[in-house]
């Protein structure tokens, strides 16, 4: 039997509350901001709400550009609208200065060029408009892995 | 209230595909009949119809309404649904029990996994602001959480890949299976990786499936099944949905899920664990102190056959007909939803 592809999407705009509107507008600027929990763990992404207490948060701590892969996993084959269009690695990487790690993508171009424990920094999206994608992916640190 | 007794009395699967072009309507009719046929039931004997599956996959909202033609709304019926794996919507159908409003259940799944990319759907469900604009698959989120258990040394690749070959091996006995080889762990470690550290036989084949289960309660289930899939304990808890302060080596849900359905009680003959990922079920076993004299996944499991939203669901049905047919007497049965474990569902159910 024949089959004809459909392809449904629902543009629609929602607003993203207090705390990530303020996230975004940092990360459009060009700074990386957390939130710091009740016991002393800093979150990047910003928690809104402390994970032990329920309390709201609203201690922002700035962060560095640098930081560590805690695992990696090898996307062999881009797929649409990932990060990069060469192969490249997931990653959940802890920033310096922050305990708990964001997903993101590092852009090896070789899987025998990353591990556990390589140094990243930030790269920048050229056209930022507030959102996770202004992080374009994160670059190795050359040498210092 | 004192806690009523529920039991699972008959359930029906069809054979898993992939490429199908039926309808979800025309899934899950069969398996609907089936089920009913079984226990001899008349259709309005059954108090409560409960359905899981996923609009995502369909590509349309409110795509399970059209599964009541597969049920007949005349004369009226109390039916509900809920948005994610069948395993979800048996245990709404076993607290509907409990309230006493009814006797006798139906629970039902459908998915058509192979009709659209599963894995880039599935990331719809994922947090829409952090990780959906990235577009990460589940298969990719999965292989962080395998990195990480195998940095930690809870795990080998060699260990995932004799995950693998048992239950390619067992799906061998199983008509309903879709992938099976008879295959060692060597030989899948020999083959490359998809999403490193993940080879193809390390992720559940998606397939397409439905399926239906009839839990009663009390003497109804007495008259429905000669030997009754009693369910003695059942619980569901959430880890966070943040990725980034999840354990990655270890599923605290999944062991709380399990001590509270008194998985540790006694010995436990065959577990029916919903493990996608070969190194998922490793840290299932682990969670749930499964020991060497349970046998997981007789059937093959999720990895042989994988349709999501109905894959929960089959866990139960193969867990309970181990009961029916009196191979084993004391049984668990497990479903998980969403990205790395993030929820957890566990059931332990017994014979006469």
């Amino acid at each position: 039997m024949f089959t004809a592809p459909l392809v449904v999407a629902y543009p629609y705009k929602r607003t993203v509350g207090t705390l990530l509107s303020r996230f975004f507008q940092s990360l459009q600027e060009g700074r990386l901001e957390g939130t710091k929990g009740s016991d002393g763990r800093v979150y990047f992404p910003p928690a809104e709400f402390d994970p032990v207490t329920g309390r709201q948060l609203d201690e922002w701590v700035t962060l560095a550009e640098t930081g560590t892969v805690v695992t990696w996993a090898w996307q062999s084959v881009p797929q649409p609208d990932q990060p990069l269009e060469r192969p490249f690695a997931w990653a959940l990487i802890t920033l310096d200065g922050a305990d708990v790690p964001l997903l993101h993508a590092v852009d090896a171009g070789d899987m025998a060029r990353i591990r556990t424990g390589s140094r990243v920094k930030v790269r920048w999206a050229d056209e930022r408009s507030g959102g996770i994608r202004d992080i374009a992916c994160f670059d190795l640190l050359e040498g210092a892995s | 209230m004192a806690r009523r007794d529920v039991a699972i009395v008959a359930t029906a699967q069809r054979p898993n595909e992939v490429g199908s072009t039926l309808t979800s309507v025309e899934l899950i009719l069969p398996v609907i009949n089936d089920v009913i046929t079984k226990v001899g039931i008349e259709r309005q004997k059954i108090g409560f119809w409960c359905h899981g599956s996923c609009d995502y996959m369909s590509g349309q909202p409110f795509s399970f309404v059209a599964a009541v033609d597969a049920i007949g709304a005349w004369p009226p019926i109390v039916e509900s649904h809920v948005e994610g794996d069948g395993a979800l919507a048996l245990y709404e159908a076993w607290v509907k029990i409990q309230t006493g409003e009814c006797d006798v259940a139906l629970v039902f799944s459908n998915g058509k996994t192979t009709s659209g990319p599963i894995d880039r759907i599935l990331n719809l469900q994922a947090d829409p602001y952090m990780v959906t604009p990235l577009w990460p698959g589940f298969d990719s989120l999965a292989a962080l959480q395998a990195r990480a258990c195998l940095d930690a040394g809870v795990l080998s690749e060699a260990d995932m890949a004799e995950v693998a070959a048992r239950s390619y091996r067992d799906a061998l006995n199983n008509p309903i299976a879709y992938a099976k080889e008879n295959v060692t762990a060597e030989q899948l470690l020999a083959r490359p990786y998809t999403t490193a550290p993940l080879r193809a036989h390390d992720c559940g084949v998606p397939v397409d499936g439905a399926n239906a289960i009839i839990l009663a309660a009390g003497d109804a289930a007495r008259g429905l099944a000669g030997r009754p899939a009693w369910i003695r304990g059942i619980d569901h808890r959430i880890d966070t949905q943040r990725l980034g302060a999840r354990s990655m080596v270890e599923s605290s849900s999944a062991a709380i899920a399990a001590a509270n359905a008194g998985a540790g009680d006694d010995r436990i003959d065959i577990a029916e664990l919903h493990a996608p990922y070969t190194h998922q079920e490793i840290l299932l076993r682990r969670a749930m102190n499964l020991g060497e004299g349970t046998h997981v996944n007789p059937s093959g499991g999720a990895l042989v056959s994988n349709p999501a939203m109905a894959a929960g669901l089959a866990r139960f049905a193969e867990a309970a007909e181990s009961v029916f047919s009196g191979s084993a007497d004391r049984v668990l049965a497990h479903c998980t939803s969403g990205p790395m474990l993030q929820q957890n569902l566990v059931c332990v159910m017994e014979g006469d």
